[in-house]
């Protein structure tokens, strides 16, 4: 999944982070972001990440990796340990998506979150008017093998924070190259026409 | 065969010519004890550089030497982890100058119970003080102050090898840009425990024992000793493992003897693997050294804890653990892992899946290998940076 990811995404998510700070990224991958921050923002890095070639990747590149899975492993970190927390397109992977982001709430000062829009028109339209679980550049597997347990909109995600009183504080659309700040106001037309939503919360 | 006692002899000549420090500062023990001027082998691989900026310090374990790779000069062996050390290999040491020291209470040259007490003039045996790892440990410093190394590129180790290494960093917290310690624990489990009283009782069942006092009359309680180091091969491997490699398999035979001989290829291995090491390790050796590995438990010597004891800490860590390892689990592994994310060090950590067992770190293990390989080069373009700014 990590490989598909736009480059758009870590370029928006490395906008919201301050030069200096320390990040640690869930679901790291091999290490793409986290090399990203380090260069050109001089981000102290971590990464935990499941799969072993991708530790391997990482470790290859200097990167600081643990090799864990965040449903389970979360407790290791403790409280306000980082100043950012970055979960890239993972959260709908989890068994308990709620648990995992009160744990990330707790590791990090801040949160970043992004998830592939399930609101999005061409996967609305895919189910709406094919019948069909779709299946887009951002959502590639088929509903028998996707990893993905949760899918969401962006709007329910910014409901749920609203629920659960998170603190949103800024909320980007992504579209191919193009990205825009998601508000209250402009919510339902920016949660038809953006592929990945990214929020910055706490 | 050489009798045991003129093997002993010929050991001891061969001992003779290989790299020795006399450490003259004097090592005061944990037990209370002091010992100066004693003497501490070592060996080392490839060329510190100009700079001195590509040594890496290897800790050995229970039973290893400071012959790491090449030919072991006194058994005529090939060296404990030639699969991960020498020239190409995951630590290259066309490219790093690798050290290894023989740690006090060991039999290959540094100071153990086998050498002579300058007090009664005959070998200490059990007159020799207990020590423990932070001994083994500061026993090190002065080597590399003798070879001027300020710092290392990386410290690395496995199982007792490992332990040495965390107490090196927690005692001097900037002596290694980065560390690796492999498949050990911060303390030992009463399971750890355990198993090194089985070989100490198995040592001193023997009556060629006699209280440590064989030393004097030049024999080896090889009995005893044969069955401690069964204990530990047993250990060291899988219990998948173990099946695949013997299973019910018979040693050339067709059929039960209905003897007690072995018949089994699994007995014959051990016999093999006890019967071998009585030719190169000595009696008291194996109990003083388990007794510091029981001894170890860092998170005591720190107030507040194992986090406590990782404080301050610049070195970049690797932790390794292998999923097949029941002596010092991938759990151990891990708490070793969280203490220093809890105190804020630069920590990776990589699970190796195998079914190797504990042995995996000695072992060809690609996954295991390409990792270390892949860190410690990475920690040496930083290392090399850092230094030039």
């Amino acid at each position: 999944m990590k490989n598909l990811k736009m480059k758009k995404e870590f370029k928006v998510i490395a906008d919201l982070l301050p030069n200096n700070t320390r990040v640690l990224d869930i679901g790291c991958g091999d290490g793409s972001l986290m090399h990203l921050l380090r260069i050109e923002k001089n981000i102290e890095v971590r990464g935990l990440e499941l799969n072993q070639d991708n530790v391997k990747e990482c470790i290859y590149k200097g990167l600081p990796v643990i090799q864990g899975n965040a449903e389970t492993e979360l407790h290791q970190f403790p409280d306000k340990s980082f100043d950012y927390v970055v979960l890239s397109q993972t959260l709908q992977a989890f068994y308990e998506p709620e648990k995992v982001l009160k744990n990330l709430l707790r590791i990090g000062k801040s949160v970043i979150i992004s998830i592939p829009n399930f609101g999005y028109w061409k996967v609305r339209t895919k189910l709406l008017l094919f019948g069909e679980m779709p299946v887009t550049k951002t959502l590639p597997n088929t509903w028998y093998n996707t990893p993905n347990l949760h899918m969401c909109t962006i709007k329910d995600l910014f409901n749920f924070c609203d629920k659960k009183n998170i603190i949103i504080k800024k909320v980007v659309g992504v579209n191919e190259n193009k990205t825009s700040l998601i508000r209250k106001s402009n919510l339902e037309i920016k949660n038809l026409f953006s592929k990945v939503g990214i929020f910055l919360i706490s | 065969m050489p009798s045991l006692a003129g093997l002993f002899f010929w050991m001891n000549i061969k001992l003779d010519n290989i790299k020795k420090l006399e450490v003259t500062k004097p090592l005061k023990l944990d037990c209370g004890k002091t010992v100066k001027d004693f003497p501490l082998a070592y060996e080392t691989y490839g060329k510190l550089n100009d700079n001195k900026d590509n040594a890496i310090l290897v800790f050995h374990a229970l039973t290893g030497d400071q012959f790491v790779t090449g030919t072991n000069p006194i058994t005529n062996k090939e060296g404990w982890w030639v699969t991960a050390v020498g020239p190409g290999r995951a630590i290259d040491t066309n490219k790093y100058f690798v050290v290894c020291a023989n740690v006090i209470g060991g039999c290959m040259g540094s100071l153990g119970p086998k050498d002579i007490n300058p007090v009664t003039k005959k070998p200490y045996g059990l007159d020799f003080p207990v020590i423990t790892i932070k001994d083994m440990v500061k026993a090190q410093e002065s080597l590399l102050e003798h070879l001027g190394i300020k710092k290392l590129l990386c410290a690395t180790g496995g199982s007792m090898g490992g332990m040495q290494l965390l107490q090196f960093c927690a005692t001097f917290p900037d002596k290694a840009f980065s560390a690796v310690p492999i498949a050990c624990s911060s303390s030992h489990s009463a399971q750890n425990i355990a198993l090194n009283e089985l070989a100490r009782q198995a040592i001193m069942a023997d009556p060629i024992w006699d209280n440590g006092k064989y030393v004097l009359k030049n024999v080896q309680p090889k009995n005893g000793l044969a069955v401690a180091r069964m204990v530990g091969h047993i250990s060291y491997l899988s219990e998948k493992g173990m099946q695949e490699k013997f299973g019910r398999k018979l040693q050339e035979k067709a059929n039960y003897e209905f003897s007690f001989n072995a018949d089994f290829q699994v007995e014959s291995y051990l016999r093999h693997q006890g019967y071998a090491f009585v030719e190169r390790f000595d009696a008291n050796s194996v109990l003083y050294i388990t007794r510091a590995m029981d001894y170890f438990d860092l998170s005591k010597q720190f107030k507040g804890g194992l986090v406590e004891a990782f404080k301050n800490q610049k070195t970049k860590f690797l932790i390794i653990s292998f999923s097949s390892d029941w002596l010092y689990t991938t759990k151990d592994n891990k708490d070793i892992v969280i203490a220093l994310n809890a105190s804020g060090a630069d920590v990776s950590y990589s699970e190796i899946i195998t079914d190797k067992g504990h042995d995996s770190f000695l072992l060809d293990e690609p996954e295991f290998l390409k990792t270390l390989k892949g860190f410690i080069d990475s920690m040496y373009e930083k290392f090399k940076n850092e230094k030039r700014i």
